[in-house]
């Protein structure tokens, strides 16, 4: 009994040394999207609250907390309630299974990779649960898109894995990052790169693919009827997706840990630094797409999904096997 | 041990809680809810036996898309006015006998499939081999499925593509009068041929194309 006690105590140690860093950088992340994207517009961004603003989201969460919650009479309560708990919770689960170095991971699981595309592919579902108890027009709209638009773009994704699984041979995500000790994937994959990183912005309903959230239209989507902590939490766990995704992206296709060359200045330092500045790489890239391209529309996005990615991944699966089969590289052979 | 059985019969609960739920519960989009709990929690119990690639393959496949689209039916039906019109409060409840009689039908089958069912002898050894390999769950399905199984495999395969085909087939029409963007038309546009000079006759005007 005392055994499993101790268990349960180190593992839980385990999580909060994850869980606390993530948050302090989904808050950091938001003031660095804020300000990547006052910089490509010639603005300052939140430059006021501590040094170069870098407390502004700080204070943006004490004032959530503050706040009154909500509820409209008419909404659906309990799952009203759930909405933003189930976003949040889906998307900080998920980072149980990321690998910050060869041994530096929560839950080095077999299915890895699957995993994160159950969970990632459950995030619609704080959406459409938050959309349809507002019981109100325009948040019911917002879910209804997204629910949509993430569900078209999880099947590109999700064969856009397959084509980095048949360079692996493994669902393990430690096993996926080792596989491009020599070659990262995003070399000879590189259509399939771009293909991704568009299709983790449509995921994450980030611009300029936020038709859920159009605030011209739609006021804000789906969160229109929330306030005080539940938005905060709907925005938390927008972060946390969007960071997660970056994570995603760099496992995949920039070789997760490892560094770029092995060579002696870059091999002294370690594994979890390089792989948070990829991570950091990507989520300006991200930052930067919503500053500069504009929002997209709603056939156009259906038909991109569809018709362009989902066609292009599937030729690019065939090509990937067939190059891999006749020049016998398929691993596990 | 212990812990393990906790987690079990925790999960089952929860299971058989919520399939009862999602026949009792009022509303409709109650029930969608409640059997995605369903299939979450049948998905831990298939990892808790060791099949976690059948459990994660059920995330996504089912909860991740089955039941999404589900929810989005469910939720475009206008339930509590149908709900008026189908089953009226002061009426003799005419649906009752009909699905008391359908339940019957299922429940008999049921008891004829359960009562007539025999334990392979071949499968128990298999089993017991099974768990022995140390080989990863998925490579072992994997090198069933596309070997010995092929060719079931990929009549499934078939019958779902030919059921989706079918459905666009039914649900597609072509509506005459709608203006479409063709990228290739926009691309290929010049300078020269946006700008077209034309001589009007008076009081007809210009037709512009459509």
């Amino acid at each position: 009994m005392w055994h499993y006690i101790n268990l349960l105590f180190i593992e839980t140690y385990k999580i909060l040394f994850l869980l606390i860093p993530l948050l302090v950088a989904v808050a950091m992340i938001v003031w660095l999207d804020r300000r990547v994207w006052a910089f490509v517009q010639k603005r300052r961004g939140p430059n006021v609250v501590g040094p170069f603003g870098l407390f502004q989201s700080l204070a943006d969460a004490l004032k959530y907390i503050f706040k009154e919650i909500i509820i409209p009479a008419s909404s659906n309560k309990i799952i009203f309630v759930l909405a933003p708990i189930v976003t949040m919770t889906l998307a900080l689960v998920a980072w149980a299974v990321i690998p910050f170095s060869e041994n530096f991971v929560l839950a080095d699981i077999n299915v890895g990779i699957l995993y994160l595309f159950a969970v990632s592919s459950l995030g619609v579902y704080g959406i459409i649960m938050g959309g349809w108890a507002s019981n109100s027009k325009y948040p019911f709209l917002g879910a209804i898109r997204s629910a949509a638009q993430m569900v078209s773009y999880e099947v590109s994704i999700g064969v856009i894995i397959i084509n980095v699984l048949l360079c692996v041979g493994s669902l393990n995500l430690s096993d996926i990052v080792m596989a491009q000790k020599n070659l990262w994937f995003v070399i000879p994959l590189f259509p399939m790169f771009v293909i991704f990183f568009i299709s983790a912005l449509a995921e994450t309903n980030r611009p300029p693919f936020d038709l859920p959230e159009a605030e011209a239209e739609l006021v804000a989507g789906y969160q229109t009827e929330y306030s005080g902590m539940m938005y905060a939490m709907f925005w938390l766990g927008e972060y946390a997706n969007i960071l997660l995704m970056c994570a995603m992206g760099s496992i995949l296709f920039l070789g997760g840990w490892l560094s770029p060359i092995e060579i002696y200045p870059f091999s002294l330092i370690p594994g979890p630094i390089w792989f948070i500045f990829k991570i950091i790489l990507l989520f300006i890239l991200f930052a930067l797409v919503k500053a500069i391209v504009p929002r997209y529309r709603y056939d156009q996005l259906m038909k991109l999904g569809w018709k362009i990615f989902l066609p292009m991944s599937l030729i690019w699966v065939v090509l990937t096997a067939s190059y891999l089969f006749y020049f016998n590289l398929l691993p596990n052979n | 041990m212990i812990i393990h059985a906790i987690f079990f019969y925790t999960f089952s609960f929860i299971a058989i809680i919520s399939a009862i739920m999602v026949t009792v519960s009022r509303n409709t989009v109650h029930s969608v809810f409640f059997l995605i709990l369903d299939f979450i929690s049948i998905s831990c119990l298939f990892i808790m036996i060791g099949a976690e690639f059948l459990g994660m393959i059920m995330l996504i496949v089912y909860v991740g898309a089955v039941a999404v689209l589900f929810l989005f039916v469910v939720m475009m039906l206008n339930v509590a006015q149908q709900k008026k019109i189908l089953f009226k409060e002061t009426e003799n409840p005419t649906h009752v006998p009909i699905g008391l009689i359908i339940t019957l039908i299922i429940f008999f089958e049921l008891i004829v499939v359960i009562g007539g069912w025999k334990y392979k002898p071949e499968l128990l050894n298999s089993i017991s081999t099974q768990t022995l390999t140390e080989t990863s769950n998925t490579l072992s399905l994997g090198s069933i499925l596309y070997t010995e199984y092929i060719h079931l495999f990929q009549l499934s395969g078939m019958i779902l593509l030919v059921s989706m085909i079918g459905a666009i087939v039914l649900t597609f029409r072509k509506r005459s009068g709608l203006k479409r963007q063709s990228y290739l038309k926009q691309i290929s546009r010049e300078k020269d041929d946006g700008i077209e000079l034309t001589d009007p006759e008076f009081n007809k005007g210009v037709k512009i194309d459509d």
